[in-house]
């Protein structure tokens, strides 16, 4: 029987440009350069791994977004995915994370799962807890947060590094996984991939075809509320000295004003 | 008064800082129930109770360690139900995060993650966020159901309050779900003698300017003269000279010290993601170009082999 893998990617403004905040205070994207979430390469990676280690598997690639988050399902689809689904509505503007992990719950069952596999945090939200939450909406096994990662037999294993111990885990599938960056690094997608990315179907659904309401996600739905975003002021320059043979007793002559010593 | 449920982080009964923390927050939106779970939540109490729980809610089963988040997700919803809350508290680590959302989705609350500050708001608490690698700082509200908020490690003062701290057992029932991740071995974080790096008040990071696990003791020498706790960058890591464990930034952990010391670390955005509300941040680092300069309140351009031995000499002969 055939492993089904949904893996969820998300786009995200790049980190190393300018991240805003819109007039309405959610996330700017028109002026600001999109990719595919650096931290969910590492989930499709681990899905063409399993996948390699299956009989017969097929990864759908999911996202929730605008227009332009095409460019995240094709990068995944470079990588080796084998067809995609794209969210895609006018009213998902300034969901938050119950209205995203909604939404995502609705689009993965309608793809059909064995294993859905995230990241560890998408790069601009950086919450961390969408896994969590569509493992609860859908009622499956969260084996989340795994440095390494295994299915066998249906059942999922793994290692998960928390702050305080080491845990191996495990769970049958369904399930719902996240991985870290710990997991292995993620391939790039090879000329070849790349060409045949082009011809594998991506599928658009709306809210319609996923049966929910306008007034159940974006900011109508939002079960949260941003009043406002300021740019934090550049730092104060601080003090700056060349080592000419003083520095670290300059420095710690520092520290003592600072009654840190 | 309005009841704050309080979620305690604690290992085997020592209740860990961030949870003392959020009982300073708590207290300013109503009293502080607190609820503890697992091996030792009795033993949390007096701890609870000199920091202003006037409740402790405790339970102990074998579920709480043997399956990930959920048991810990039906016990808190327990206490929800039995408390009727105006609004819940959960230390933003990895586990309490999960813990959080999953409550929130099961009350119909939204949830608010990596608080760096909570206060009372008219329409309720009003939570003070880093965004974009603390870029802007945004001020968030849950608008639907009690709201429930995670804050970040280092967020508030340890402020003692005598509070009653009376221990009341919570009965739990586990649903179906609850035993759907098994724990099937768990090797405990071997300690380093030095302080948690996210709750430290001190951290001392080196990068890759270190150049080798066998320098890092320079950098360990350092963060004991001032008593702190030893954090490093990704490239650091990802080279095998400090354990992933002590990894600050992005996908690290994420550290809001009194002071940051960035020896031979560059300042790339993921990094700063990870310390860049750190109160004092102070770097060395050869290259006056490097980033990190950009943050810093005190900077040295030089050699980390030269400085960071000469700073640590300097403060303990001072320290006499
Ligand atoms: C700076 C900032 C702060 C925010 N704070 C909050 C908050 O406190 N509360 C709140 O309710 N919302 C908040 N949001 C909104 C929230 O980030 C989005 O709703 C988001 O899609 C879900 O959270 P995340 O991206 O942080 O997910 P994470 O939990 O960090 O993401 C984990 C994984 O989930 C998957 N995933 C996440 N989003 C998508 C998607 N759209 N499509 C496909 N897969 C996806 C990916 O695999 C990803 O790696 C915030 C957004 C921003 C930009
Ligand atoms: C998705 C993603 C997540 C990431 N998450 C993290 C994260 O959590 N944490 C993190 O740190 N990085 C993270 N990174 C990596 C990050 O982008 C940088 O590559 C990394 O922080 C660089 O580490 P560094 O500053 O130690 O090394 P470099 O950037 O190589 O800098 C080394 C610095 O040391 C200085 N130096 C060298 N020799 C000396 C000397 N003798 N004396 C003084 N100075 C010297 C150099 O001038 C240079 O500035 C992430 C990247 C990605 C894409």
């Amino acid at each position: 029987m055939s492993l089904r893998i949904v893996v969820c990617v998300k786009y995200v403004p790049d980190a190393t440009g300018d991240r805003r905040f819109a007039d309405d205070l959610t996330l700017d994207r028109e002026d600001v350069d999109g990719l595919l979430s650096e931290l969910d390469e590492y989930a499709v990676e681990q899905a063409l791994q399993i996948a390699d280690g299956a009989d017969d598997a097929e990864i759908t690639v999911v996202t929730v977004g605008p227009e332009d988050a095409k460019d995240a399902l094709r990068k995944a689809l470079s990588m080796g995915a084998d067809r995609a689904v794209h969210v895609e509505d006018d009213d998902l503007h300034g969901s938050d994370v119950m209205g995203t992990s909604l939404v995502l719950a609705k689009a993965v069952e309608k793809t059909g799962y064995d294993l859905v596999i995230c990241g560890m945090a998408s790069t601009d939200g950086v919450m961390g807890v969408l896994p969590a939450l569509l493992a609860e909406r859908l009622g499956v096994p969260q084996v989340t947060l795994l440095s390494e990662v295994a299915v066998a037999g249906g059942v999922v294993t793994g290692r998960r590094d928390g702050d305080t111990a080491s845990e191996q885990v495990e769970a049958s599938l369904p399930a719902v996984v996240s991985v870290t960056d710990q997991s292995g690094e993620a391939r790039y997608p090879s000329f070849k991939g790349i060409m045949a990315a082009k011809k594998k179907p991506v599928e658009s659904l709306d809210l319609d075809d996923l049966g929910l309401d306008a007034d159940e996600v974006g900011l109508a739905g939002a079960w949260t509320a941003v009043d406002s975003a300021t740019e934090r002021p550049a730092r104060t320059a601080g003090t700056i000295v060349k080592d000419e043979g003083e520095g670290g007793r300059q420095l710690a002559e520092f520290l003592v004003g600072q009654k840190f010593i | 008064m309005a009841e704050v449920l309080v979620l305690v982080d604690h290992v085997d009964g020592a209740v860990r800082k961030p949870t003392l923390e959020l009982l300073t927050l708590a207290r300013r939106i109503g009293d502080p129930v607190a609820v503890a779970l697992g091996a030792g939540a009795g033993a949390t109490a007096g701890v609870l109770g000199e920091h202003g729980a006037v409740r402790v809610l405790t339970a102990d089963a074998p579920e709480f360690a043997e399956y990930l988040v959920v048991p810990k997700v039906d016990a808190l919803q327990a206490a929800f139900e039995a408390v009727s809350p105006v609004a819940v508290l959960v230390v933003s680590s990895a586990e309490g995060k999960e813990v959080a959302a999953r409550l929130a989705l099961r009350v119909g609350s939204g949830v608010i993650t990596d608080a760096t500050d909570v206060e009372a708001g008219e329409q309720g608490p009003v939570a003070t966020q880093a965004a974009f690698a603390a870029s802007y700082t945004t001020r968030s509200r849950v608008s639907r159901g009690v709201p429930v908020i995670t804050v970040k490690p280092n967020s508030a003062p340890v402020e003692p309050a005598a509070a009653a701290g009376a221990v009341e057992g919570l009965s739990v029932s586990f649903g179906a779900a609850a035993t759907g991740t098994k724990v099937t071995s768990r090797t405990p974080r071997e300690s380093t003698g030095r302080p948690e790096l996210t709750e430290a008040a001190i951290v001392v990071s080196g990068g890759r300017g270190v150049n080798g696990a066998e320098n890092f003791p320079l950098i360990e020498a350092l963060a004991d003269s001032l008593g702190a706790a030893v954090g490093a960058s990704r490239a650091a890591v990802d080279a095998g000279w400090y354990p992933h464990t002590s990894q600050v930034g992005q996908t690290g952990k994420s550290v809001s010290p009194q002071l940051y010391i960035a020896s031979g670390i560059s300042g790339a955005i993921q990094h700063r993601a990870g310390m860049q509300t750190s109160k004092t941040i102070v770097a060395i680092n050869k290259d006056a170009e490097a980033p990190i300069f950009e943050l810093v309140d005190y900077g040295v351009v030089g050699d980390l082999f030269a400085v960071v031995p000469q700073l640590t000499e300097e403060i303990n002969t001072r320290k006499g």
